[in-house]
């Protein structure tokens, strides 16, 4: 088991982790999520106990790295596929690493078998494709048969056969009952392969659950409700679902995104408004959407958005507050389409729909 | 816990599976003993239009390690590469997540690595003296001539020093293009021109490399530097040590 109690790194002015706190348990794969320079590669550097902590203590098995008895047999790391010196052959790399740990030579050639790279093992490791590059990486995790890995962006570079592979090692190594830890910036990816998620942006914890309950959580119910190319029509019907206590925002494609009011009750609004629906439809936004409004806030390296372009009210940036995508959809009763997120809401708060109480305390909580 | 036998180990495949290795010492080797035997020669052939005060103080055991100028820098180049790979390539957090103990990790490296330059150092030492003998003719020493085993072993000795003082300057600035940038120019100019100032010469006595150099002379007379031989080699291996352990301190406080 890892275990991070208040770790917090910070370089110069720049707060690269901050105060953070999580549990990686074993027996399943940990996925830990984050935009680019969200602090992951920095918080697996300090459970190696590579770099220093600022404040705040990392643990493996209840000992900071450093003073594991035999580290090596213990945990293993894949961190850069690059960091191998190009001039030294895959056999000569992994046979260094494990001479150190005192792991025998056979071993070598055990995990290049299992990584599929016994065919190039005596070759200059300069011409390796960055998916053989990871392949070593992860034969050097693997050397030390250890307890606990870790893993680095492990399947950047791979193609889809590499992905694949990678996935269901990972899955099988955490079914041995070993801890997996996998960084990663897809949400798409984590979705797939891990039991449990930890999700940062700029170094803080904005969630900590298991995937089926960030699924459960995240993927947010919407109405998508399209009137006549008529704007008149459209600030009508908006004004009058918002009365109801719906949040609106306008869709890109000149539909508008609902939530917060069941679909039998947007077609009564709109009746008794006199605006004529094109279209009236259920839907689920996806969990890269989800994973993207968690980290939004948060993101440091962010392409310009159009204005209105997803489902941010316009021009109007989103606070910074982790727990706004947690309004508990689950909660609902059947049928009705939860509250929009607090930040997103284009209208004074309405009162939330469903379970009030329940939603206040989840917030909280966070 | 890693044990040191484990890491030397490794640290020894590490040396011997890079290029690198074979081409800085073979480079060493061949260009010491090379421009020794160049050098030699021509003292030889021009040996007799010398000035008389010159030619009594002619220094053959000397004269035979005029290589060692350019040599040394190669077994810099080793020494900096040695160390310096680890950072370049990103080795070195795998190397300290195999082995935490910091100290462990970079003293058993660098032993490795001096015990492969002091065997280099003492071959090229030794041939560079004997070829460089063979050219100077009937102005030649005898390895069993006063002082000459020990200016040809403590020669090897120098360039055994030298790179390991590079080892401990690379560990301290970790970027192999930065540790050349100051150490070869320093070594093939600076010093040396400090040292052929009045100046500054007495200052420059005391630099590694001219301090070092004091066990390869045989004939002294005239020589600036106010102490023998070993307390020469004593002063360059005071500066090695310096080297080593301003590396070891950047090393074990420092964010790898």
């Amino acid at each position: 088991m890892i275990e991070a109690r208040g770790l917090t790194k910070t370089y110069g002015a720049k707060t690269a982790v901050y105060n953070l706190s999580f549990q990686v348990r074993p027996g399943s794969v940990t996925g830990f999520l984050g935009p680019n320079g969200a602090g992951k590669s920095t918080t697996i550097r300090m459970v190696l106990g590579l770099d220093a902590p600022t404040s705040g203590t990392v643990t493996i098995a209840g000992r900071p790295y450093r003073q594991l008895p035999n580290a090596p047999r213990q945990v293993g790391a894949l961190l850069d596929a690059k960091a191998v010196h190009g001039g030294r052959s895959a056999r000569h790399h992994l046979l260094c690493l494990a001479q150190l740990s005192g792991i025998p030579k056979s071993r070598v050639d055990e995990v290049l078998a299992l990584v599929g790279l016994q065919e190039v093992a005596g070759k200059r490791s300069k011409g390796f494709s960055l998916g053989m590059g990871q392949r070593l990486g992860i034969a050097a995790a693997l050397l030390g048969d250890p307890q606990v890995l870790l893993f680095d962006e492990p399947v950047n570079g791979l193609d889809p056969e590499g992905i694949h592979w990678v996935r269901n090692l990972m899955k099988r190594l955490a079914a041995e009952g070993r801890t997996v830890f996998v960084s990663s910036h897809l949400m798409s990816e984590m979705a797939l392969t891990a039991d449990h998620l930890i999700v940062i942006g700029r170094g803080q914890l904005l969630a900590d659950m298991s995937v089926k309950e960030f699924i459960a959580r995240n993927s947010t119910a919407y109405a998508k409700v399209r009137t006549p190319d008529d704007a008149e029509q459209r600030e009508k019907l908006t004004a009058a679902l918002a009365e109801a206590g719906a949040g609106v925002q306008p869709e890109p494609d000149g539909a508008l995104r609902v939530t917060g009011l069941e679909l039998p009750r947007i077609s009564d609004v709109a009746h008794g408004t006199g605006v004529r629906l094109w279209e009236l439809s259920p839907h689920q936004a996806s969990l890269e959407e989800a994973y993207m409004q968690l980290t939004q806030g948060a993101v440091d390296y962010r392409s310009a958005q159009p204005p209105g372009w997803g489902y941010g009210q316009p021009g109007q940036p989103q606070p910074y507050a982790p727990q706004q995508p947690y309004a508990p959809q689950q909660f609902a009763p059947p049928g009705s389409f939860g509250p929009p997120p607090a930040a997103a809401q284009p209208q004074p708060a309405p009162p939330a729909p469903a379970a009030d109480p329940t939603a206040a305390r989840e917030t909280e909580d966070r | 816990m890693a044990v040191v036998p484990a890491v030397l180990r490794s640290e020894w495949t590490k040396i011997r599976s890079v290029r690198s290795t074979v081409w800085t010492l073979s480079l060493a080797v061949l260009i010491t003993v090379a421009l020794g035997v160049l050098i030699s020669a021509l003292t030889n052939n021009n040996f007799s239009r010398m000035p008389a005060s010159e030619q009594i103080t002619f220094d053959a055991t000397y004269t035979s390690f005029a290589g060692m100028s350019l040599g040394q820098l190669l077994m810099i180049v080793f020494g900096v590469l040695v160390v310096s790979n680890e950072y370049s390539t990103g080795m070195i957090r795998a190397s300290l997540a195999a082995v935490p103990q910091r100290g462990t990790f970079l003293f058993s490296k660098i032993a490795v690595a001096t015990l492969l330059a002091f065997v280099v150092g003492e071959i090229t030492a030794f041939i560079a003296f004997f070829a460089g003998q063979a050219s100077l003719g009937s102005h030649s020493a005898h390895i069993s001539d006063p002082g000459v085993l020990r200016a040809v072993f403590g020669g090897g000795l120098y360039l055994t020093l030298i790179s390991v003082f590079a080892m401990g300057c690379a560990a301290m600035l970790r970027s192999p293009l930065l540790s050349l940038a100051i150490l070869m120019p320093f070594f093939f100019l600076i010093s040396n021109i400090l040292h052929a100032v009045s100046a500054t010469r007495h200052v420059a006595n005391y630099l590694p490399d001219q301090a070092g150099q004091k066990v390869m002379m045989v004939v002294t007379t005239g020589d600036s530097r106010p102490y023998g031989p070993w307390i020469g080699l004593l002063i360059m291996a005071l500066w090695v040590i310096a080297a080593l352990v301003g590396g070891y301190a950047v090393l074990k406080e420092r964010d790898a």
